[in-house]
C-alpha cells in the first residue's frame, strides 16, 4: 500500500499538536476576518491614522504578516515541547 | 515599449541560466529512483527546504505580478501579499504535518491513503493537472514579459525559452534539482529585493523621475456652442473628438505630421497628453502617433505634487521605511488608466491624478467604498478574492509535494515556518517596490508585470540584470516544480495507480519525463495566448481553483471521520467544474474574448465565494449518503 517516502518515527504528540494547530488557526482566521470585514463594511476606516501617521490598512496589513510569523514560531516552540514530552513518556513506559 | 538592450544584462542572464542548468545536470546524475525524482529521496534539510518553499512560492506572481499591481493600483496589489501569506497559516497549522504523515509522492497519494479508491486517484490527478496548468499560465506570461526588455526579444520568444529550458531541467533531474534551484533563487530574490528597497527609500520622492522622463504636454481649449473648436497652443491642429461612457472626452491633435491623443480635464479647461496605441486600417500599429521603433511610447508614473511640512517641494531626500509610507500621503501620484476609443481603433492611457493617501489603502482596483463606485458584486469580488487567497495556498499541489522532500514531520513544520518568515519579509518589501515603481517613471503601461525589474533598471543596469536573471530563474524554478507535480499526476497517479500499468521504478521516471514534456508544450501555448494579463491576477484564479477543488477534501479528510472516498471525488469534480466554469464566464475572460465585460454571465472575477462552499457542501452530503463505503477503509491507516 502507500508507505511514506521516508520511514518516520511514531508521532505520539500528534493529537495535541493537531488541537493546538486548530486553535491557532481559528485565532488567526478571526483576526484575518476582521481585516476583510473592515474592508468590506467600513472601507473608509482603512485610511484613518492609527499609529503615528500610519493608517489602519498599513498597520493591520503589516500586522497580519508579522502575526503569521510570530504565531508560527510559537506553534513550533510548543509542538517541539509536546514532542519531547511525548518521547520522554514513551521511554519511561518502555523502562 | 522599446527598450535598450544591455550587453551586460545578456551576459549576467546567460551566466545565471547556465548555472541553473549546470546544477540541474549535476543532480540529474544522482536521480535514478522514483522517490528521488518525485520527492528528492525525502532527505532534503529543512532549512534548504524552507527557503526552497519560499523560492517555489515567490513565483512570477509575487515579484512581477504583485509589484506591478501595487505600482498601477496601490494597496489593492498588497492585498494579494497579505492573502498569499495568510494562506500559509492554514498550511502550517492544519495541513503540513498530517499530510506529511499520510503521503508518499504526490497530493493524490495523501488523499487516497485511507481509501485506495480509483475515483480519488482519477479526480485528484486531474485536479493536480488543472491547478498546475492554471498556475503555469501566469509563470509563462511573466517569462515572456521579462525577455522583452532584457534580451530585446518578442514576448513569445521568452515563453519558448522558459518552456524549453524547463522541459530540459525537469526531463533530466526532477525534484532534487528543482529544490536546490529554488533554494538558491529564493535566497537571492529576497537579498536583492532588500537592496532594491534600500535604494527606493534612500531615493525618497522626486517630482522629476529622471532627465529623460517625458514631459507630458498640457494645453488650454477654446469652446464654442459646447464644442472644442481650437487649442491654446497654435502649433497643434485639432483632429477628432471622442466621448466615451458619457464622461470622458478624448481629442486628437496633430503636430508636424504626428497625431497624439489628449484628455479633456474634469473642469473642461485643459487638454492633457495621453499615451496611445492606434491600429490603422492597413494593420500598422502606431505608438503615440509614430512607429514603435521611434521610441515615443514612454515609460510613465510620476508625482505631480510633494508636500513636506505644509510646503510644496521638488523632492524629499532620503526617507525611513515608515516615513516613506507616511510621506506618500502628502503627495499626488499620476497613474495611467486604460480606455478604448473604438471609433478610432485606439487604446489610450490617460493621466489619473491620485492622492498619495489613496495609494496606501484599498479601493483603487477593487471597488469597495461608495466613493469609488462600489456595488454588491464588486464587494463580493473582494470577499471572494480574500477567501481564495487564504484557502488556496495549502491546496496547491506543487507546494504540497514539498512536504515529502524532508525526513520528518518536525522538519516539515520547521520548513514551513522558515518559509512563512522569509515569504512574509519579502511581501513587506513588495509594497515598497511597487510604490517605488509607481513614482519613479518606470511603468510600461502595456505590461504591469515589468514594474519591479524596470524599477531596478532605474537604479542601475547591473541591479536590473541581476534582478531580471533572478526573476527569470524564479519562473524557471516555479515552472519546474509545477511540471514535476503535473508529471507526477499523469505518470504516477493516473498511469501507475489508476490504470494499474504496473510500471517499475525506471519506467515510472521515464513516463514522468514524457508527461513533463507534454505539459511543458501545453504551457508554452497558453503562455503565448494569455500575453498582457497581470500574472498575480492569474495566480489569484489558480488559487481559487485549488481552494475549490482540493482544500475541502484535504481538511475534511484530516478532521472529519465520516469523510468517504465518494465524497472526496465528487467534491473535487464539483470544485474544478464550478470554479473553472465561473472563471470562463467572468468579466475579465469576456474582455479576453473581445466582448464587453459588463455583459459577463458571472459578474465577478474570482469564483471562490461560490465554488469553495459548493465543493464543501457536496463533500458533506455525498459522504453522509455513502457511509457504508467507509467500512471498506484501508485498515492500516493509523490514527494519531
Amino acid at each position: 500500500m502507500h508507505e511514506p517516502a521516508v520511514k518516520m518515527d511514531a508521532d505520539h504528540a500528534a493529537a495535541k499538536k493537531s488541537k493546538l494547530g486548530v486553535i491557532l488557526f481559528l485565532v488567526y482566521t478571526l483576526i484575518y476576518s476582521g481585516f476583510v470585514f473592515i474592508g468590506l463594511m467600513y472601507p473608509e476606516v482603512m485610511g484613518m491614522h492609527i499609529i503615528g501617521r500610519q493608517n489602519v490598512a498599513i498597520v493591520y496589513g503589516f500586522g497580519l504578516i508579522f502575526l503569521a510569523i510570530v504565531m508560527g514560531f510559537i506553534y513550533n516552540w510548543i509542538c517541539t515541547r509536546y514532542e519531547d514530552e511525548a518521547t520522554a513518556n514513551e521511554k519511561e513506559k518502555q523502562k | 515599449m522599446i527598450y535598450d538592450v544591455s550587453i551586460w544584462a545578456i551576459i549576467i542572464f546567460v551566466t545565471f541560466v547556465a548555472a541553473v542548468l549546470g546544477l540541474s545536470f549535476f543532480f540529474a546524475r544522482k536521480t535514478k529512483s522514483a522517490s528521488g525524482y518525485y520527492a528528492a529521496g525525502g532527505n532534503i534539510h529543512w532549512g534548504v527546504n524552507g527557503i526552497a518553499f519560499a523560492g517555489d512560492y515567490l513565483s512570477a506572481a509575487s515579484f512581477l505580478g504583485i509589484c506591478g499591481m501595487i505600482a498601477f493600483s496601490g494597496y489593492d496589489g498588497f492585498l494579494y501579499s497579505i492573502g498569499y501569506l495568510a494562506g500559509w497559516v492554514v498550511a502550517l497549522f492544519l495541513v503540513a504535518e498530517p499530510l506529511k504523515r499520510l503521503g508518499k509522492y504526490t497530493f493524490t497519494d495523501a488523499l487516497d491513503a485511507r481509501f485506495n479508491s480509483k475515483a480519488i486517484k482519477l479526480t485528484a490527478s486531474i485536479s493536480t493537472l488543472v491547478v498546475s496548468v492554471f498556475y503555469l499560465i501566469p509563470q509563462m506570461v511573466g517569462a515572456g514579459d521579462l525577455v522583452v526588455p532584457l534580451l530585446g526579444l518578442p514576448h513569445y520568444a521568452g515563453v519558448l525559452i522558459v518552456g524549453s529550458i524547463v522541459i530540459l531541467i525537469v526531463a533530466t533531474a526532477g525534484m532534487t534539482s528543482t529544490t536546490y534551484v529554488q533554494f538558491i533563487k529564493g535566497a537571492l530574490l529576497i537579498f536583492f529585493s532588500v537592496i532594491l528597497t534600500v535604494y527606493i527609500i534612500n531615493n525618497g520622492f522626486n517630482l522629476n523621475p529622471g532627465a529623460d522622463y517625458h514631459n507630458f504636454v498640457k494645453t488650454g481649449v477654446v469652446f464654442e456652442d459646447g464644442k472644442i473648436i481650437a487649442v491654446s497652443d497654435s502649433t497643434y491642429t485639432l483632429g477628432e473628438t471622442a466621448t466615451i461612457e458619457d464622461k470622458y472626452t478624448f481629442v486628437s491633435l496633430e503636430k508636424e505630421g504626428v497625431t497624439r491623443w489628449f484628455k479633456l480635464s474634469g473642469d473642461s479647461t485643459i487638454l492633457e497628453e495621453m499615451l496611445s496605441v492606434s491600429l490603422l486600417d492597413n494593420g500598422t500599429k502606431l505608438y503615440n502617433g509614430e512607429p514603435k521603433s521611434a521610441g515615443k511610447f514612454f515609460q510613465v508614473g510620476h508625482l505631480s505634487k510633494i508636500v513636506v511640512d505644509g510646503v510644496e517641494v521638488e523632492k524629499t531626500g532620503p526617507l525611513g521605511p515608515f516615513e516613506f509610507l507616511s510621506s506618500l500621503e502628502d503627495t499626488e501620484v499620476v497613474r495611467f488608466t486604460k480606455k478604448e476609443i473604438p471609433q478610432a481603433n485606439t487604446t489610450v492611457w490617460y493621466q489619473t491624478h491620485t492622492p498619495g493617501a489613496d495609494m496606501i489603502k484599498p479601493g483603487l482596483l477593487l471597488k469597495i467604498s461608495k466613493d469609488s463606485g462600489a456595488t454588491f458584486w464588486s464587494r463580493l469580488n473582494f470577499l471572494s478574492l480574500m477567501l481564495a487567497l487564504f484557502l488556496g495556498t495549502s491546496a496547491l499541489p506543487h507546494i504540497l509535494i514539498r512536504y515529502y522532500t524532508v525526513a520528518s514531520q518536525r522538519a516539515a513544520r520547521k520548513s514551513t515556518i522558515l518559509a512563512i518568515a522569509s515569504i512574509g519579509f519579502f511581501y513587506i518589501l513588495t509594497l515598497y517596490m511597487g510604490l517605488g515603481a509607481a513614482v519613479n517613471g518606470v511603468l510600461d503601461v502595456e505590461s504591469s508585470n515589468m514594474s519591479g525589474p524596470l524599477l531596478a533598471k532605474y537604479f542601475g543596469i547591473g541591479l536590473f540584470s541581476i534582478i531580471s536573471a533572478i526573476a527569470f530563474a524564479t519562473v524557471l524554478g516555479t515552472v519546474s516544480g509545477l511540471i514535476v507535480a503535473s508529471s507526477g499526476a499523469i505518470a504516477h497517479d493516473f498511469m501507475d495507480k489508476f490504470l494499474n500499468m504496473k510500471m517499475d521504478d525506471r519506467r515510472k521516471v521515464k513516463a514522468g519525463k514524457l508527461a513533463a514534456f507534454g505539459v511543458g508544450i501545453f504551457a508554452i501555448v497558453l503562455g503565448i495566448l494569455f500575453k498582457g494579463m497581470n500574472v498575480s491576477f492569474l495566480v489569484g484564479l489558480a488559487f481559487a481553483v485549488a481552494a475549490s477543488a482540493n482544500l475541502p477534501s484535504i481538511l475534511f479528510l484530516l478532521f472529519w471521520e465520516k469523510t468517504t472516498a465518494k465524497g472526496i471525488a465528487w467534491s473535487i469534480v464539483t470544485g474544478i467544474l464550478s470554479s473553472v466554469t465561473l472563471i470562463l464566464f467572468s468579466p475579465t475572460m469576456y474582455e479576453k474574448y473581445g466582448l464587453p465585460p459588463s455583459s459577463a454571465l458571472f459578474p465577478i472575477d474570482n469564483p471562490g465565494i461560490i465554488s469553495i462552499p459548493l465543493a464543501t457542501i457536496v463533500l458533506v452530503v455525498v459522504s453522509l449518503l455513502s457511509q457504508n463505503d467507509n467500512k471498506k477503509k484501508v485498515e492500516n491507516y493509523h490514527h494519531d
